[in-house]
């Protein structure tokens, strides 16, 4: 086994309603990713505040993902409209002050597409593997 | 220079105030030094008279005092407005933050401001007179025999270079002219950012905020931050940190602040006009107010009172978050 | 501080087999708030659900954790297994750690680490769980339905059927709406009235219901179970209790040329009217435009022919408050105006007229008794061009389009054609089209009846212009298939208007806070799943205010709503969930932000006074949740700035505690 292999730590927040479910149907079906992932339920995408973001970022978090209903299909009807445009605009900020894009990422997985769910959520890991460990946001104010 | 002069500003002021119309006056006031205006609440003709100033340093924008000011002055009060203080103040009315029976706004021409920071690099330091003429700002040091003389153009501050509009959006009554919405070249350093790679732009923010000492300034005269009480102050908030370098609230604050009055930061200016440390923080505004404008069509906040800001509405065929960097790089 | 009691699963092997289950619950054990922490089989078996209720009691527990499946398979056990015990069911966190740990992860090292966290998360949750109990509301047994078409008809009548009370609100001075004035409805081709008529004679007699015709809806306040509404009831200056519908008045009425709304001003009516035979109510109504007694004082002559005394000029308008549970939107739809239209000559030439007129046109009961005969000069048409989508599916013509179908053209086209082949065989008759969209039960066998029966020309092409020219009205067209063009000289030119929802329904969903979209089409709470109820709790949605149908269709969705406003008002009380937004209105700045997202419209504003900092006393608006509204999806704490609006159940110090617990 390896000892120093690099694991990242990854937060997910789910809707309750279609990714969460979604996520269970993945158990169900046994489709295996990463146990870095980390779900954290909420009622729905739109109850996602920039601030859990960043501090998960802060607190160690390599990557973060939010899932919620497509487009159309909010059980909230209108719920995961404002998400979209929340994190369009946070991902552009962060990306302008330089944090690397791939650790952010926003996904509409329903709660039929549990393999949808984890072909995205390895896909994720790998991406933030390759990246290594967030260090930046965490060195913004630090210049060494 | 100022076109209007201060008499225009103060026979208005008194007149009002005397009539009975007005119970107080926001305007500028006397600082320590000439260049060092303060915002000031004048209740009397005489103080008027004797402390109100106006010329080239009178940046500062009042729109956010009516929210405090209209609670405990009982009338109405009076409040100078250049064009760009007008937007904020639309903002504010669109928000319900003061009741608008209670002002009575005056417009005011602005020919744009000064920055001191760009007079001190050319007069150098130990300022003790400035005057205003047809030439120039004439700056006297305690150091120089001579004074010099600095070209308003060369002393205007960023953000007047930039103007985005010399057309007053509120007013009860205009003093001199309103001009027009203009176009600017604002987002030009936003781009010039937006350019570089990812390591550059991360080596170009992390030098600017390290500077940050977290004095609250910024917050505390920007007229989109008007809250009862900031989430950084709130220790239920999972934001409020005092101190400790490494906590949330020093690395996320301005992320958060930015995010905060995105939709709704008219771009005044006036954080990185108070920045104590020269941080350049209207550019954090301006990439959100770019990217507004890129997503979810053209927005002005503070245009027009009542105006639904672009975070508090959507499309159904808004742009995916993904979208967002496919279409930069394409670009 | 809380007292947490861990319940670890092992869910027979599903968990155990790849978390180490007692590895899990000693790992919770130092915890903060833990006292207690155990591992059982089976937790949501009676023996498990036994282990906890016990627990609970010998340790004074507060708040549990339960690591086990999906909260969306047992939350809900649990939580009743922790009230059982004395202690508030939402004091009940679960860890998943089966479907989204054990069953996805393969080995007993990873599994059992991320079941710790997944575990310290919930733990870190409860720690902070208030008790939280949902809150209660009356319902008012009494519905309002706004609209009196066959929507409006249809649902007033099933809710008065089940045994409540129902008022209906319709702006006209009889109920009946758009179907009233239809001839034969397809595919059937039964005369409207004969079907309608009857229903709505049911209305008049049911003592459930009430009529307010000639009405609008001018407030609405109030949220689910509880609505106040303000009825203005418009003068019609006949008293409704006292006319008898005799018609004397009319008679004897000399204002006799004001353009008849009914029949689409193709003939003329008098100043006092009864829109048609079968109105319901059948009473009289001045125009207040066109009397002469209302407008000069000259005049008087219904009065004096009034044998009941009906006539009363000094009627004022009147205004009805009245309590409802329910509201029912079926304000229904028009056809749009043809005015822009240039191309087909609509205002030019009389000839040329919408569907809707050609209904009027070949009634019994229209203008010309029946007979097809062209409104300008009153001959008999031989050549008739029907254009199929006017103004409909025009992405390209929005200003004076629509982008959607609407859905009612081809088969009602369709209808017209082949009742004018019936009628009059010697007509030719044109019908111009894009697609044939004929979906529906016998609605494609129609269309081929229509095409291959009775000889009806359809042309998959559209018509680039109408030209009067004498009295022939050239028709310029291409015909795709055959790639030709074709100039047709016509005497009568169909347009099927696009449909667009009433004018009144963008005002009413403001009164409603009911959410529409683009087109002012009501939208519907869920586009699959709730289709007859609109976002707002109680609003429910009948007929083609929520987007175009036909008359059977309209008839299933009033139904629907109907049993879903039957559903609302058998309750005594409306039981609430929990889990709903709620301002600290210390915090809060009044600023509209999260009114502007909420899609329930159930946060509304109040002026209060507050102590300052500085303690003096200052007038703040603060935010208002309706606990009985919120539907709890958190949108509002995002958008609020301050941080004054909060979730309860998903408090935004819950979330980021459970956030430091992962990245602990």
């Amino acid at each position: 086994m390896q000892v120093n292999e690099y694991k990242p730590l990854i937060v997910a927040f789910c809707c309750n309603w279609c990714s969460y479910a979604g996520a269970d149907l993945a158990g169900n079906n046994r489709l295996a990713y990463p146990a870095d992932v980390k779900i954290i339920r909420v009622p729905c995408s739109c109850r996602v505040n920039p601030m859990f973001i960043l501090r998960a970022f802060q607190r160690g978090a390599d990557g973060v993902i939010i899932c919620g209903c497509h487009p159309g299909d909010c059980h909230y009807t209108s719920g995961n409209y404002y998400t979209r445009r929340r994190m369009a605009l946070l991902f552009s900020m962060l990306d302008y002050l330089g944090i690397e894009r791939e650790r952010t990422r926003l996904e509409w997985v329903s709660a039929a597409e549990g393999a949808k769910f984890a072909a995205t959520m390895n896909d994720f890991v790998e991406k933030v593997t390759a990246l290594g460990e967030n260090k930046r946001l965490e060195d913004l104010r630090c210049k060494r | 220079m100022q076109k209007i002069t201060r008499d225009v500003l103060v026979n208005k002021a008194v007149s009002l105030l005397e009539a009975g119309e007005v119970k107080a006056v926001l305007g500028w006031g006397k600082g320590e030094f000439s260049y060092d205006v303060t915002p000031t609440v004048f209740e009397s003709a005489d103080e008027l008279r004797e402390n109100f100033v106006w010329n080239d340093f009178c940046g500062a924008n009042f729109s956010k005092y009516l929210v405090s000011k209209t609670r405990k002055i009982q009338g109405k009060i009076l409040v100078f407005l250049k064009p760009c203080d007008t937007y904020s103040f639309n903002q504010l009315l669109t928000e319900h933050r003061f009741d608008r029976e209670k002002v009575y706004a005056v417009g005011v021409p602005c020919e744009g401001m000064a920055d001191i920071a760009k007079v001190k690099a050319l007069a150098g330091d130990g300022i003790s007179a400035i005057d205003f003429t047809d030439a120039g700002l004439v700056v006297t040091t305690l150091y120089d025999d001579e004074p010099k003389t600095i070209t308003y153009a060369d002393a205007l501050a960023e953000r007047c270079v930039n103007c985005k509009s010399k057309k007053h959006v509120a007013y009860d009554e205009l003093l001199g002219e309103s001009g027009e919405v203009l176009e600017s070249a604002r987002f030009d350093e936003v781009e010039k950012i937006e350019a570089m790679t990812a390591d550059e732009r991360f080596a170009f923010w992390q030098g600017e905020l390290s500077r940050c000492i977290r004095c609250n300034a910024c917050r505390d005269v920007c007229p989109a931050c008007t809250c009862e009480k900031c989430v950084f102050d709130n220790p239920n908030s999972g934001a409020e940190n005092k101190a400790p370098a490494t906590s949330f609230e020093e690395q996320m604050f301005h992320i958060i602040r930015a995010f905060h009055v995105a939709g709704r930061c008219t771009d005044c200016g006036e954080c990185s006009r108070v920045c104590p440390q020269n941080i350049p923080l209207h550019l954090l505004n301006r990439k959100f107010i770019r990217d507004i404008d890129n997503f979810y069509g053209e927005y002005q906040a503070g245009a027009e009172v009542g105006s639904r800001a672009p975070l508090v509405d959507y499309n159904l065929d808004d742009l995916e978050a993904s979208d967002v960097f496919d279409r930069r790089d394409t670009e | 501080m809380q007292r947490i009691g861990v319940f670890v699963c092992w869910c027979g092997s599903n968990i155990a087999g790849t978390v180490d289950v007692h590895t899990v619950a000693e790992a919770l054990k130092s915890e903060p708030g833990v006292v207690f922490s155990t591992d059982y089989q089976y937790m949501c078996s009676q023996a498990g659900q036994d282990i906890i209720k016990n627990a609970i009691k010998e340790h004074n527990l507060t708040g549990i954790v339960v690591c086990s499946c999906s909260p969306r398979m047992h939350e809900a056990t649990f939580r009743k297994t922790a009230a059982a015990a004395g202690i508030n069911p939402y004091m009940v966190e679960i860890a998943n750690i089966r479907e989204q740990c054990s069953w996805v992860h393969k080995d007993m090292q990873t599994g059992t680490e991320k079941a710790i966290i997944l575990g310290k998360a919930a733990v870190a949750k409860v720690n902070l769980n208030t008790p939280l109990t949902p809150g209660e509301s009356p319902v008012t047994k009494r519905a309002l339905v706004i609209g009196g078409g066959i929507a409006g008809i249809q649902t007033a009548l099933d809710i008065a059927d089940a045994g409540f009370p129902v008022d209906i609100v319709e702006t006209k001075p009889t109920i009946g709406g758009k179907m009233a004035q239809l001839d034969k409805t397809f595919p059937t081709l039964d005369c409207a009235a004969c079907i309608l008529t009857p229903k709505m004679v049911d209305v008049a007699q049911n003592e459930n219901i009430r009529i307010f015709s000639y009405s609008e809806v001018q407030e609405i306040k109030g949220f689910v179970g509880n609505f106040d509404v303000t009825i203005k009831k418009r003068a019609r200056f006949v008293k409704e209790e006292i006319c008898t519908g005799c018609g004397a008045c009319v008679e004897k009425c000399p204002m006799k040329k004001i353009p008849n709304e009914f029949n689409l001003g193709m003939d003329n009516r008098h100043a006092i009217y009864i829109p048609f035979a079968q109105a319901v109510p059948k009473v009289a109504t001045i125009d207040p435009n066109a009397c002469n007694m209302l407008k000069k004082g000259k005049c008087g002559i219904c009065s004096k022919v009034c044998s009941a005394g009906a006539i009363d000029y000094t009627q004022k308008d009147e205004f009805i408050s009245e309590k409802y549970g329910a509201i029912v939107v079926a304000t229904g739809f028009n056809p749009i105006s043809m005015e822009k239209f240039d191309e087909y000559a609509y205002s030019q030439s009389k000839d040329v007229i919408t569907s809707l007129e050609f209904e009027r046109l070949t009634n019994a009961a229209g203008p010309t008794a029946g007979k097809l005969l062209r409104p300008s000069d009153l001959k008999h048409p031989h050549t008739i061009v029907f254009v199929q989508c006017v103004g409909s599916r025009c992405a390209a013509c929005a200003e004076k389009g629509k982008e959607y179908c609407s859905k009612i053209c081809c088969m009602y086209t369709a209808k017209h054609a082949m009742l004018v082949r019936d009628k009059y065989p010697d007509t030719e008759v044109y019908v111009f089209y894009i697609d044939v969209r004929t979906p529906g039960k016998n609605f494609d066998e129609f269309y081929r009846r229509a095409v291959e029966e009775y000889g009806v020309k359809y042309v998959k092409g559209m018509v680039g212009k109408v030209t009067p020219e004498g009295d022939k009205l050239k028709v310029q067209a291409s015909d795709l298939i055959a790639n030709k063009q074709l100039h047709i000289d016509a005497d009568l030119v169909v347009l099927a208007a696009a449909i667009e929802p009433d004018k009144s329904a963008r005002p009413l969903a403001t009164m409603l806070t009911a959410s529409m979209d683009t087109n002012d089409f009501f939208t519907e709470a869920h586009p699959k799943l709730r289709p007859v109820e609109s976002p707002t709790a109680g609003v429910f949605l009948s007929g083609a205010c929520q987007g175009p149908k036909d008359i059977p269709e309209t008839v299933s969705q009033a139904s629907a709503a109907a049993s879903k406003v039957i559903g609302l008002l058998v309750k005594d009380k409306l039981t609430g969930n929990p889990c709903v937004a709620s301002p600290n209105e210390l915090m809060c700045n009044g600023c509209s932000t999260c009114e502007r997202v909420c899609p329930y419209g159930a946060i509304t504003y109040e002026d209060k006074e507050f102590m300052m900092p500085d303690r003096s006393k200052a007038i703040r608006r603060v935010a208002q949740v309706n606990p009985a509204v919120c539907q709890g999806c958190g949108a509002c704490t995002v958008a609020c700035m301050s941080g004054a609006m909060d979730l309860r159940g998903f408090m935004g110090s819950q979330i980021i505690a459970e956030v430091d617990a992962i990245c602990k």
